[in-house]
C-alpha cells in the first residue's frame, strides 16, 4: 500500500522539475485544458447514459480523424491523448489510440513524452502486444542524461513492462541503484520490486544490492526496499532472520521520532512505514523464540507512542497487536494488546469496532478466553444495523465454534444467510456453515440428527446453485460413511429421507438443482430404511420430479440414477414401465441410454440385484483397471487391421499438429510430444493391457466421480439384507426424533418462564442478550471447570444425542450443577445477577447439564493433548539452560570424549573410501547425536543416482539393539534402502552405516529428507533420534557425455532456453577457469571448447538433459541454457551465478 | 495490496480510475457501477468498510465526491483510510484549495496517481 504513498511522494520533486524544465507554455496548457474541460463539462451537463454515449462517440471518431491525419502535431496529439484517457476512463473503446500513445512516448517533448508514458500505462497491461514497442523507447530514456528522462522510464517499468524483456533493462536498472540522486535509487528500487513480483528468479542474483537498499543513507530508498523484503520474508522467513536487527532498528528510529518531519502525517512519523515494518517483524518472529525476543522492546515502545488518538494511529495500533499475537508470546505485551483490542470493540465509532471485530477474530484462535471478556459487545454487534459489522461478527463467532454453541452460531448464520441477496455473500456463508457442519468429517459438533438435516435443508435450499460442489458431496460422504455407532447412522438416514420426502411433498417449492441431486441420490441409497412408504412412493415422486421441466438434465441423470436403485426393490413396477417408456424417445441421449440401461437391466432382475445392492454405497469395488479381460478381443481386432488406441491427448496434439500450416508456436510442444509417439512407435504391437490400460485410466477416474451415484456398483457382497433388521430398529427409534427440539426452542421456553415466575431487574432484552451470551461462548470458559468433571464419557459419538448423555449423567446432578455456577461466575464479569442465574439454571438444568457434561467431555479431551504441549514448553525452557552446560562440559574436557570419536570418524571416512573414492562425495556431517550414539551422513554422487550413507557410531561402552533407521516417505523423492538397515546389534564404540538409493521423483529446488533412527539398549527403553538431511537439485545433477554432434542435435530440440549474462572477476574471465568451476562445482561435462565458446552438458537424474552454451567477453559470461524441462535451465542458471560469485 | 483507485461523484460518474490490476474495459464500468452503488447505500453511523466480492472497498466521502480504493484482505483498513485522507491532502496542496466538486483536470490528478 504505501508504495503508492512512496509513489505520489516521489513525483512531487520530479513535477516541480518538470514544470520549471517546461518553462512557461501557459497558453498551451490553457488551450489543451480547456478541450478536455469543455468535453468533461459537456458530459456532466448531460442527463442520460444515452446522451452522454452519442456525445462521447462523436468526440471518439473526431479523436480517430486527428489522430491518424499526417498533419498533426505532437503537441496536438499530446491534447487527443489526454481526451482519449478521459474516454476510455468512462468505459469507451479507444484502442486505435495505442499506438500514437506509444509513438508520443518515443518522440516527444519532455512534457510530451510524458504524457504518452502516461497513456500507455493507462491503456496497455502487461502482456499486451504493443508493449514491445515501448521496451527500445526505455532502453533509451534509461542511459539519457536528463534526470527526468530516467525517471519517466523507471516509473514506466514499475508500471508496466513484459516479463520476457527484463534482462533487457535489468543490468540499466541494477546501475541505477548507485545513482547519486535518491529519487533515481528509490525508484530503481521500485522496479526491481516489480520485477521481483513478476519474475522472481530474474533477479535472485541482486539480492545482496537490496541489502545496501535497506542501508540506503535516503529514507525513501530505504522505505522502497521493504516492500521486497516483505515479500521475500513472507515466502521464506528463515533464509532473513540475521536481519531482524536492523528492522528493529528502524522501527525503532522511527517510533522514536529521528525522521525528517516531511515523513510525518498528523505528527504521526511515517506511519505507513511502521506498519511495514511491523508486518516484516511478524513474518519474522513467527514460532521463532530468539528472533521474537529481539523486537519485544520495540513493539513495547510503539505500543506505548501509539496513544494518540488519530486513526492513523489506530492503524498501526492494529498492525502491532497482530504482530504481538503472530509473534513467540510474551504474555506482558499480550495483555497491553488485548487491552487496546478491548479500547477498539467498545468504542462508538464505528470504523474502530470493524477493527476491533477483525483483531478479535484473529486474536481467537490464541486465546478464546478474550472472547469471554467482550461477549456483550460481540453479542450487541450481532444485531447491529450494519449487516458488515454483522458479517465480522458472524466471522468471529465462526472461529469459536464447538459443541455446545453451535446451534445457536449456525441459527445466526442462517439468519444473515437469509437477509443477505448477494450471492458472493452467500457462498461464503453458506460455505461457512457448511464447514462446521459437514466438512470436518472427522469429528462434526452437530447435536442431534434433526438438527444436522434441517440446518443442511436451509443450507442447501438457499445457496444450493452457488455452493462450492465439495459440499454436498462430503455431506452424501458423510450420510453414507456414517460414524462408529451403526443405529446412529441408520436413524441419521432415515431422518434424510424422511424429511425430504416431506420437502418434496410441497407443492410448487422449487429447489436448487443441487438439492435436488443430493435428495435423489439419499432417497435411492436410503429408501429401505422406510417401512411405510413403500418404494413405488418414492419411485412416484423420482417421477413427478423427472417430468417437471424446471430440472436440469444433470439432475436428470441423478433421478434416474435412484429410480434404477430402487427398481428391484418395487413390487410392482407401472411407473418404471411408463418412466422408461418415456425416456427411450427421449431427444436427450444421455437420458435415453440410461432408460435402455434401465430396461435391459429389469429384464434380468436377479442380475440387477446383484448390481444394485442395497447400503452398499461404501464397499470398496473390485475393479479390473487394466480391463485385461478385453485382451482377447483387441488382440483379435488389431490382427484383423484396426488402428491402436490412442489416448486423447496424443489425438489431439496430432490432430493439432496436421491442422498446423506455419507454426507460429515455439517448437516446444511437438517435441514434448516426440515422447508418445515414441513409444508408440510400430515396432511396439505389444498391444494387449498395456494399451488398453491407458483407456482404463480414464475409465476409472470416471467410476471415482460417479461413485455417489452408486450406478457403478458392480460387485457386492451377496446374502446380506439388512432390511428388516433394520426397519424394526426404526420403528422403535423412529419416535424420539421428533420430539427432540433444537436447542435454541427450549431456550426460548426457559426465558418466558423466567420472565414470569421473576421480579426483574434487568430489561427483557437484556436477559436475551446474556442468555445468548452464555450459549454462545459456552465451551470457552477456563479449564478449571473440566478438570473438576473428571469422569467423562470417552465414547465419541459423533452425534452425541441428548438423551444418551442424560442418562449417563444423571447421576452426577449436583456436582456438575456447582460446576456451573462456578462456570458461570468466573466467566461473566459481574454485570450478571447471581440470583437470576441460579434460577435459570436450576430450571435449565437438564439442558445445560447436557451442555457442561459435554463441554466436559470436549475439553478433558483438549486438555488432553494440550498437556504434551505444555511439558514441551517448559522442557523448551528447561532445555536452554541445560543446553548451555552441556556446551560448556565440551568446553571443559574436550580431550577426553572428543578423541576417540575424531578417531572412529577418520576409521570411519577410511574404511568407506574405497567404496566412495570412485564417485565423488561430500563430507562427513554429523545431523544428531544423544550421549550414547553419533549419526552422521554424507552423500555419494553415483552415476545413476543419490546414495545417502548415514554412519552410526556408538559412544558408549554398550551394546545398542535392533537398531532400525527409517526415512520419512518424501514428495519428491524415491527411496531405497541397501540392504543392511535393520541391524541386530550395534557393538560397543563401533560404527555401523546405512545406505539409501535416492532418486528423484520430480524436480524442486531445494528438499529435506527426514527420518529418525532408533535402538535399545541393554533390553530396556528404545530411544529414538531424529534427523534432516537438506538435498539439492545439484544433487541429483550430474555430468552428461555426449558428442558435439549429438549436442547440436539435442540443442535444437529443447524448447526451454534461459540466457543471461554474468559479470565475473578478473580471475574467472578466462575460459579455461570458468570451465573449471563449471566442471568441479555444477559437475557439467565439457563437450568442447571452440574458440571463446563452450559446450557443456548435463543431466538430472534419471535422464532429463540440459545443454549449456557459454561464450566469454572480457569480464562477462554470456550462458545459454537449453533443455526440455522447464525449470531446470532457470535453476542452474542461478547455481551458475552463485558459483561464479562464490569463487 | 491495493487492486484498484476510484473517484466518483454521487450521479456515478466517474472522475479518476486507475486499476493495478488489468481489468477489462466493459467490466470496468460494471464493477464501477456497482462499487458506487453499494457506497451510496451506506450511511454515516455505518462503517466505511465493504466488504465486496472477494475484496474489501474502503471509502471515503468528500462533498459530493467519494474516493474508493479496493484493496484485498491481506490490507490494513484503516492505513487505507488515512491514505485516501492524504491523497487528497496532497492533492489540495498542489492544486490549492480545489473545490471537489467541480472536476480535476484528468491529467495532473493522474500524475499524482500513476506517480
Amino acid at each position: 500500500m504505501s508504495d503508492i504513498v512512496e509513489k505520489t511522494l516521489t513525483a512531487l520533486p520530479g513535477l516541480f522539475l518538470q514544470n520549471q524544465s517546461v518553462g512557461g507554455p501557459a497558453g498551451v496548457k490553457a488551450s489543451f485544458s480547456s478541450r478536455l474541460g469543455g468535453l468533461v463539462r459537456g458530459i456532466t451537463a448531460l442527463t442520460s447514459k444515452h446522451e452522454e454515449e452519442k456525445l462521447i462517440q462523436q468526440e471518439l471518431s473526431n479523436l480517430k480523424a486527428t489522430v491518424s491525419a499526417p498533419t498533426t502535431t505532437l503537441k496536438m496529439m499530446k491534447e487527443c491523448m489526454v481526451r482519449l484517457i478521459y474516454c476510455e476512463m468512462l468505459g469507451y473503446d479507444a484502442s486505435f489510440g495505442y499506438i500514437h500513445a506509444i509513438k508520443l512516448a518515443q518522440q516527444g517533448n519532455l512534457l510530451e513524452k510524458r504524457v504518452g508514458y502516461l497513456a500507455v500505462s493507462l491503456f496497455l497491461h502487461e502482456s499486451h502486444e504493443l508493449l514491445l514497442l515501448l521496451v527500445n523507447t526505455v532502453v533509451k530514456d534509461l542511459q539519457s542524461t536528463n534526470l527526468v528522462e530516467v525517471c519517466m522510464a523507471l516509473t514506466i517499468v514499475s508500471q508496466i513492462f513484459p516479463r520476457e524483456m527484463i534482462p533487457a533493462v535489468l543490468p540499466l536498472i541494477e546501475d541505477k541503484l548507485q545513482h547519486s540522486k535518491e529519487i533515481i535509487r528509490r525508484k530503481a528500487v521500485l522496479a526491481l520490486y516489480k520485477f521481483h513480483l513478476i519474475a522472481p528468479n530474474q533477479v535472485q542474483h541482486i539480492h545482496i544490492k537490496f541489502r545496501k537498499a535497506l542501508c540506503d543513507r535516503d529514507v525513501g530508498v530505504m522505505a522502497a526496499s521493504l516492500h521486497i523484503y516483505f515479500r521475500m520474508i513472507k515466502e521464506n522467513s528463515s533464509g532473513y532472520k540475521d536481519l531482524t536487527g536492523s528492522f528493529v532498528t528502524i522501527l525503532k528510529q522511527v517510533v522514536g521520532g529521528k525522521l525528517p518531519v516531511d515523513f510525518n502525517y498528523h505528527s504521526v512519523p511515517a506511519p505507513w512505514l511502521q506498519i511495514q515494518l511491523l508486518r516484516i517483524l511478524g513474518l519474522l518472529g513467527k514460532d521463532d523464540q530468539r528472533t521474537s525476543e529481539l523486537m519485544y522492546d520495540v513493539l513495547d515502545e510503539s505500543l506505548r507512542r501509539a496513544e494518540l488518538n488519530h486513526n492513523v494511529t489506530y492503524a498501526i495500533l492494529f498492525e502491532c497487536v497482530h504482530t504481538v499475537y503472530s509473534i513467540y508470546p510474551k504474555s506482558e505485551l499480550l495483555e497491553k494488546a488485548a487491552k487496546c483490542i478491548g479500547k477498539f470493540v467498545l468504542s462508538p465509532k464505528i470504523n474502530l469496532k470493524y477493527l476491533g471485530l477483525k483483531a478479535l477474530t484473529y486474536v481467537i484462535q490464541q486465546d478464546p478466553t478474550l472472547a469471554l471478556q467482550h461477549q456483550m459487545t460481540i453479542i450487541e454487534c450481532l444485531d447491529h444495523p450494519d449487516p458488515i459489522i454483522k458479517r465480522e461478527t458472524l466471522e468471529l463467532l465462526y472461529r469459536i465454534t464447538n459443541a455446545q454453541n453451535i446451534t445457536v452460531i449456525v441459527q445466526k448464520m442462517l439468519e444473515y444467510l437469509h437477509q443477505s441477496k448477494e450471492e458472493y455473500i452467500i457462498v461464503n456463508l453458506v460455505g461457512k456453515i457448511a464447514d462446521v457442519l459437514v466438512l470436518n468429517t472427522v469429528d462434526t459438533y452437530a447435536p442431534d440428527n434433526a438438527w444436522f438435516i434441517q440446518t443442511m435443508n436451509a443450507v442447501f435450499s438457499v445457496g444450493g446453485d452457488v455452493m462450492h460442489p465439495d459440499i454436498p458431496n462430503n455431506f452424501l460422504r458423510l450420510l453414507a460413511e456414517g460414524f462408529d455407532d451403526e443405529t446412529e447412522d441408520q436413524q441419521l438416514r432415515l431422518y434424510a429421507v424422511q424429511s425430504y420426502l416431506t420437502l418434496l411433498d410441497v407443492e410448487n417449492v422449487f429447489y436448487p438443482q443441487k438439492f435436488l441431486q443430493v435428495m435423489s441420490w439419499v432417497l435411492g441409497e436410503y429408501s429401505y430404511l422406510l417401512d411405510k412408504d413403500t418404494p413405488e412412493e418414492v419411485l412416484t415422486k423420482l417421477y413427478k420430479l423427472l417430468m417437471n421441466d424446471s430440472v436440469s438434465s444433470e439432475t436428470k441423470a441423478w433421478l434416474i440414477a435412484a429410480v434404477t436403485k430402487l427398481t428391484p426393490q418395487a413390487h410392482s413396477s407401472n411407473i418404471v414401465e411408463r418412466l422408461i417408456q418415456e425416456f427411450t424417445i427421449s431427444l436427450d441421449t444421455c437420458m435415453r441410454q440410461h432408460a435402455f440401461e434401465l430396461k435391459h437391466l429389469r429384464e434380468n432382475l436377479e442380475l440387477m440385484k446383484s448390481l444394485l445392492p442395497v447400503d452398499k454405497s461404501c464397499e470398496d469395488m473390485v475393479v479390473d483397471a487394466s480391463l485385461s479381460f478385453l485382451d482377447g478381443f483387441v488382440a483379435e481386432e488389431l490382427s484383423q487391421g484396426a488402428a491402436p488406441y490412442k489416448p486423447h491427448h496424443q489425438r489431439q496434439e496430432e490432430k493439432l499438429s496436421q491442422e498446423k500450416v506455419l507454426n507460429f508456436e515455439p517448437y516446444g510442444l511437438s517435441f514434448s510430444s516426440s515422447g508418445f509417439t515414441g513409444r508408440q512407435s510400430p515396432a511396439g504391437i505389444s498391444l494387449g493391457s498395456d494399451l488398453s490400460g491407458n483407456s482404463a485410466e480414464t475409465g476409472l477416474k470416471e467410476t471415482n466421480s460417479l461413485k455417489l451415484e452408486g450406478i457403478k456398483k458392480l460387485w457386492g457382497k451377496e446374502g446380506y439384507l439388512p432390511k428388516k433388521e433394520g426397519k424394526t430398529g426404526d420403528e422403535t427409534e423412529a419416535l424420539p426424533v421428533p420430539q427432540e427440539s433444537i436447542i435454541m426452542e427450549n431456550v426460548d421456553q426457559t426465558i418466558t418462564k423466567k420472565d414470569q415466575c421473576q421480579v426483574l431487574t434487568q430489561s427483557k432484552e437484556e436477559k436475551e442478550k446474556q442468555l445468548l451470551a452464555s450459549s454462545l461462548f459456552v465451551g470457552l470458559g477456563s479449564e478449571s471447570t473440566i478438570n473438576l468433571l473428571g469422569k467423562a464419557d470417552t465414547v465419541s459419538h459423533k452425534f452425541r444425542r441428548k438423551s444418551k448423555v442424560k442418562e449417563t449423567k444423571s447421576g452426577e446432578t449436583s456436582s456438575a450443577h456447582n460446576i456451573t455456577c462456578s462456570y458461570f461466575s468466573s466467566s461473566s464479569n459481574a454485570t450478571y445477577e447471581d440470583d437470576y442465574y441460579l434460577d435459570t439454571l436450576q430450571d435449565r438444568e437438564d439442558k445445560e447439564l447436557n451442555k457442561f457434561s459435554l463441554n466436559s467431555e470436549l475439553l478433558d479431551s483438549e486438555s488432553l493433548t494440550e498437556l504434551p504441549s505444555v511439558e514441551k514448553l517448559s522442557n523448551c525452557k528447561l532445555s536452554s539452560p541445560s543446553l548451555f552446560t552441556d556446551n560448556n562440559m565440551e568446553g571443559f574436557h574436550p580431550s577426553q570424549p572428543t578423541a576417540p570419536s575424531v578417531a572412529n570418524e577418520t576409521s570411519l571416512a577410511s574404511s568407506l573410501l574405497e567404496e566412495t573414492s570412485e564417485h565423488m562425495h561430500s563430507d562427513l556431517v554429523e545431523v544428531c547425536h544423544n550421549e550414547t550414539i553419533s549419526m552422521s551422513s554424507y552423500k555419494i554422487w553415483k552415476d545413476d543416482c543419490l546414495l545417502m550413507v548415514w554412519s552410526v557410531s556408538n559412544k558408549s561402552g554398550l551394546e545398542l539393539k535392533s537398531a532400525n533407521l527409517e526415512i520419512a516417505p518424501a514428495e519428491y523423492f524415491k527411496i531405497t534402502e541397501q540392504p543392511g538397515c535393520c541391524l541386530p546389534v550395534i557393538e560397543a564404540e563401533s560404527i555401523k552405516t546405512f545406505q539409501y538409493n535416492v532418486q528423484m521423483e520430480k524436480p524442486f529446488t531445494d528438499g529435506n529428507l527426514t527420518g529418525f533412527i532408533n535402538y535399545q539398549m541393554m533390553d530396556t527403553h528404545s530411544v529414538q533420534l531424529e534427523f534432516s538431511v537438506n538435498l539439492s537439485l545439484l544433487d541429483f545433477i550430474r555430468p552428461l557425455k555426449i558428442s558435439t554432434e549429438n549436442f547440436g542435435k539435442l540443442w535444437l530440440s529443447f524448447a526451454n532456453d534461459v540466457k543471461q549474462n554474468v559479470k565475473v572477476s578478473e580471475s574467472q574471465a578466462a575460459l579455461s577457469s570458468a570451465l573449471k568451476t563449471l566442471q568441479q562445482k555444477l559437475r557439467l561435462h565439457v563437450v568442447e571448447i571452440i574458440g571463446n565458446e563452450g559446450l557443456l552438458a548435463c543431466q538430472l537424474l534419471p535422464s532429463i538433459p540440459c545443454l549449456l552454451h557459454f561464450r566469454v567477453h572480457g569480464d562477462v559470461l554470456a550462458l545459454w541454457f537449453r533443455s526440455s524441462c522447464s525449470s531446470l535451465p532457470d535453476y542452474l542458471l542461478y547455481q551458475c551465478q552463485k558459483v561464479m560469485e562464490g569463487s | 495490496m491495493i487492486k484498484f483507485f476510484l473517484m466518483v461523484n454521487k450521479q456515478g460518474q466517474t472522475r479518476l480510475s486507475k486499476y493495478y490490476e488489468h481489468v477489462e474495459i466493459n467490466k470496468r464500468t460494471l464493477l464501477e457501477t456497482e462499487v458506487i452503488k453499494s457506497c451510496l447505500s451506506r450511511s454515516s453511523e455505518q462503517c466505511s468498510f465493504i466488504e465486496f466480492k472477494d475484496f474489501k472497498l474502503i471509502y471515503r466521502q468528500y462533498a459530493a465526491l467519494f474516493i474508493v480504493v479496493g484493496v484485498n484482505d491481506t490490507e490494513n483498513e484503516m492505513a487505507i483510510y488515512e491514505f485516501i485522507h492524504n491523497f487528497v491532502e496532497v492533492l489540495d496542496e498542489y492544486f490549492s484549495r480545489v473545490n471537489f466538486e467541480t472536476q480535476f483536470t484528468c491529467p495532473d490528478t493522474h500524475a499524482f496517481n500513476v506517480y
